[in-house]
């Protein structure tokens, strides 16, 4: 089995490296079609066609673009991000505080609404179309409906403008405490945690009620095998795969599409550093966010996959 | 604050909030004055500024883009930094006059060739003195193509900067310009020390020494012990950093998290009055969002057709509705009614459909559908719009608002469309502001207007030192572009920024918000 799972890693290792490069090269072609370079987003209202040409020339923009991500790529590939082209730091420097904040605020909501929503969805999923079903359906799916921005700013009215209980803001300068700590991650994780649980909710449900519905399922009840039994022994197993999934594609999303939790909160992270690196067309910052955010994906529903082989012992045999 | 003061504070409040009449708030005041709700000295006590305390600010724009270099500098959350670390050689005051800075004199010849007498016993924050061989490198910067100086096309007219005798910088221009030290108190020609060229650490002479710098996240000031203007500033440390989203700006500030918040919308302002413990800070300004009609494009490019936009324009009804009031209407022209040279005689342009109907017809643009582009990038410019979209009905023009992002409006829509909304910062002067958008030959000449006798007379200003024959020409130059130019300017937005009211001495110069950026060096803490 051990055989199997490291053919199976060394596998997807190659094809994420594909993967990779292809986004990049996707990326590339995108920026290409965006109006304006570097130089002219820089420059702004005062982009005149001599002043654009000067700063294009010190950039070395004018030189082609496949000739300009060659370069680049040969030194992605040993490792070497390149500089900034807004403002010449090393896009390493840039990234790491933000990457950091991002991984913590991802696995502080993961913390929170993984253990969380699997376990209302195994729940509504066993007491199927009771009351207590019944509620959590329908607080999902009034959580999913209701756009992040808006569960964001209502929880600063109440929590912090109102009841003064929490800061408005997220600044991580004051973290070194634990109840600091916990203050300034409240609002966003809640906020957060709102959208994905939800949506890992249902998904858990719907994964665990399908495994129930199954024959052998029905054979162990007819064999007389405890209700507890029945869940945890024989229908939770074969749920594992598409629940594993529900959960990565939702933390997948916490890499990249936190940008309205970041920008009320005021939290520096990944997010807000992409959309900066989009709006000034700053090529090598954007290549390394955007691969940054692949690798995480692809990182993710690796470890999916995986889980839900060595959980099915059907899938470890193709 | 002592408790006696905090009562007569809130008594004279309420009774402002509870629409108290004038003749009422003056017998209060009166009250006041003759020492009866107020022990004596306590007025006096609270006009004095004191020392300490630390804010923070929060901006309203940011990106990695950040910088500290100020030929690079862009939007007010740049220039707020920088003003916090260096200073100009002149400084403009709430008249909009440069008055001298690090310069201690300044001396012209024909205003072209000028001597600076440099300010004695400067020091930069690393401690080095400011020498001539500073500000030589500071200017020179801006002619470097590769240093992307947005004062490119200002610094054009240096001719050749270079050390005079001890601690004295002469400036040779390449035409006369009077206006050289307004030039020089702008935004951009902050003073660097010579040979820098790692920006991040804001190593200047100003008020504020740089402890922490990263680009679309905060910076950090603490107070320049050294400081060469006694006793400033007040404050020990400033944090300054920026929330994107207004409505969270506004929260973080009603929250007790940030002291300053810049760009309040005029929606907003209702709460923040009616929140007790903080203020509004209201500034003329400058800035307008333009109408723009090419006058040279096919089609809707004629000089009738832009007087019917023009008279299209419903100033009333945008001041009213999307500045809620916060503004001052315009008429057509750039310089706004308070500044020094405005022509006030020149007639108002009303919102006259049947005039612009006559126009539309002389145009051959009866019943026509015209494309309007906008974006929020120029501030309030969807609004604007569609107020336009409305008016135009009633002289049965079509207007179809072209809504396209913000982001790439000015390099792909701005200048490039023939219909457009665009938005025009303040600038330093008339000169200025002219030769950047109406001269002939100018690279944002909006319109594409084009009057060899303006370009004359904006020479000719530029050279006459005396104040009442330029502000007659200036004058002049107003009145043709009101009446010719493809550009119609409805009104001039009022910049609107909040503080907890413990928060004192701002004042207003119409270069921007937050004081013209500059409110760091001199806001005080009443704690």
């Amino acid at each position: 089995m051990n055989g199997i799972v490291a053919r199976l890693i060394g596998a997807r290792i190659l094809t994420s490296a594909l993967i990779l490069f292809l986004v990049s090269v996707m990326i590339l072609v995108a920026a290409q079609f965006l109006p304006g370079d570097v130089a002219q987003e820089l420059l702004g209202q005062s982009a005149t066609p001599e002043a654009v040409a000067g700063l294009r020339h010190a950039m070395h923009l004018d030189q082609p673009a496949p000739l300009r991500f060659l370069e680049w790529l040969m030194d992605a590939a040993r490792g070497r991000f390149g500089n900034s082209l807004v403002n010449g730091n090393p896009v390493s420097s840039l990234i790491g505080d933000r990457l950091r904040n991002t991984a913590v605020l991802a696995a502080i909501t993961a913390a929170v609404s993984v253990p969380l929503s699997l376990a209302a969805g195994v729940a509504a999923a066993i007491l199927r179309d009771r009351p207590l079903d019944r509620i959590l359906s329908l607080v999902s799916i009034a959580l999913v409906s209701v756009p992040e921005f808006l569960v964001a700013t209502l929880a600063v009215l109440l929590f912090a403008v109102k009841l003064r209980w929490l800061p408005a803001l997220s600044s991580v300068s004051n973290t070194h405490s634990w109840t600091g700590f916990m203050r300034a991650y409240a609002l966003p994780v809640m906020t957060l945690a709102c959208v994905i649980c939800a949506q890992m909710f249902r998904m858990t449900r719907a994964a665990v009620i399908d495994a129930l519905r199954a024959p052998h399922v029905e054979m162990a009840l007819l064999k007389g095998a405890s209700r507890s039994r029945i869940v945890l022994r024989h229908a939770l197993p074969n749920a594992v795969g598409p629940v594993a999934n529900a959960v990565a594609l939702s933390l997948s999303f916490l890499f990249g599409g936190v940008i309205i939790v970041e920008v009320i909160f005021n939290y520096p992270g990944m997010a807000k550093l992409t959309v900066d690196a989009v709006s000034t067309r700053d090529m090598p910052l954007l290549q390394a966010c955007a691969l940054i955010f692949s690798a995480g994906y692809l990182a993710l529903v690796s470890l999916a996959d995986i889980a839900a082989i060595l959980s099915n012992p059907r899938l470890r045999h193709p | 604050m002592g408790p006696a003061e905090s009562i007569e504070d809130d008594r004279v409040t309420a009774a402002i909030r509870g629409g108290a009449t004038r003749r009422e708030l003056l017998s209060l005041l009166a009250l006041t004055g003759a020492g009866l709700l107020l022990p004596k000295g306590a007025a006096l006590a609270a006009d004095a500024p004191k020392r300490g305390g630390r804010i923070r600010v929060a901006g309203y724009s940011s990106s990695t883009a950040d910088t500290l270099d100020p030929a690079k500098a862009s939007l007010s959350t740049d220039y707020v930094r920088c003003n916090m670390f260096y200073n100009g050689l002149f400084a403009f005051d709430a008249e909009m006059t440069p008055l001298p800075a690090l310069a201690e004199s300044v001396s012209d010849d024909d205003a072209t060739v000028w001597t600076v007498k440099l300010r004695k016993g400067v020091v930069f924050h690393d401690g080095k003195a400011l020498e001539p061989a500073d500000v030589v490198f500071s200017l020179n910067r801006h002619k470097d193509p590769a240093v992307g100086s947005k004062a490119a096309a200002l610094a054009k007219q240096i001719k050749d900067v270079k050390a005079g005798g001890p601690g004295e910088v002469v400036i040779t221009l390449e035409s006369p310009n009077a206006d050289l030290p307004s030039i020089l108190a702008t935004q951009h020609f902050l003073i660097v020390q010579d040979g820098t060229t790692d920006f991040s650490k804001g190593n200047g002479t100003g008020p504020y020494k740089c402890k922490e710098f990263s680009p679309g996240v905060r910076s950090i000031g603490v107070r320049n012990d050294n400081y060469w203007k006694p006793g400033l500033p007040y404050l020990d440390e400033v944090e300054y950093f920026t929330i994107a989203d207004e409505s969270a700006r506004v929260n973080a500030l009603l929250a007790g998290d940030v002291q300053v918040i810049s760009e309040v919308n005029a929606r907003s302002t209702k709460l923040i009055t009616s929140t007790p413990g903080f203020e509004l800070f209201v500034s003329k300004n400058g800035d307008f969002t333009d109408l723009i009609v090419q006058l040279d494009a096919p089609v809707t490019g004629s000089e009738d057709f832009a007087m019917a936009m023009k008279l299209l324009q419903d100033r009333e009804q945008l001041l009213k509705s999307v500045f809620r009031g916060y503004g001052v209407i315009g008429n057509d022209q750039p310089i706004p009614p308070f500044d020094r040279f405005y022509n006030a005689d020149l007639p108002q342009r009303a919102f006259d459909p049947d005039k612009a109907k006559f126009h539309l017809k002389k145009a051959g643009l009866e019943n026509a559908t015209v494309q309007l582009f906008t974006s929020p990038a120029p501030s309030y410019g969807p609004e604007f719009a569609l107020l336009m979209q409305q008016s135009a009905k009633k002289a049965g023009l079509t207007i179809d608002v072209q809504r396209v992002p913000a982001d790439g409006y000015w390099s792909s829509y701005w200048l490039k469309k023939p219909l457009v909304i665009g938005n025009i910062n303040p600038r330093p002067t008339p000169d200025v502001m002219f030769s950047l958008f109406y001269k002939s030959d100018a690279a944002w000449n909006e319109s594409h207007w084009h009057d060899p006798k303006f370009d004359q007379l904006l020479l000719a200003a530029r050279r006459e030192t005396d104040f009442a024959k330029r502000k007659r020409m200036y004058g002049d130059m107003q009145a043709m572009i009101h009446d010719s130019a493809g550009v119609g300017i409805p009104a001039f937005k009022s910049s609107i920024d909040a503080h907890v009211s413990a928060l004192k001495g701002l004042k207003s110069i119409p270069t921007g918000e937050l004081g013209g950026w500059t409110f760091a060096e001199y806001v005080w803490l009443d704690a």
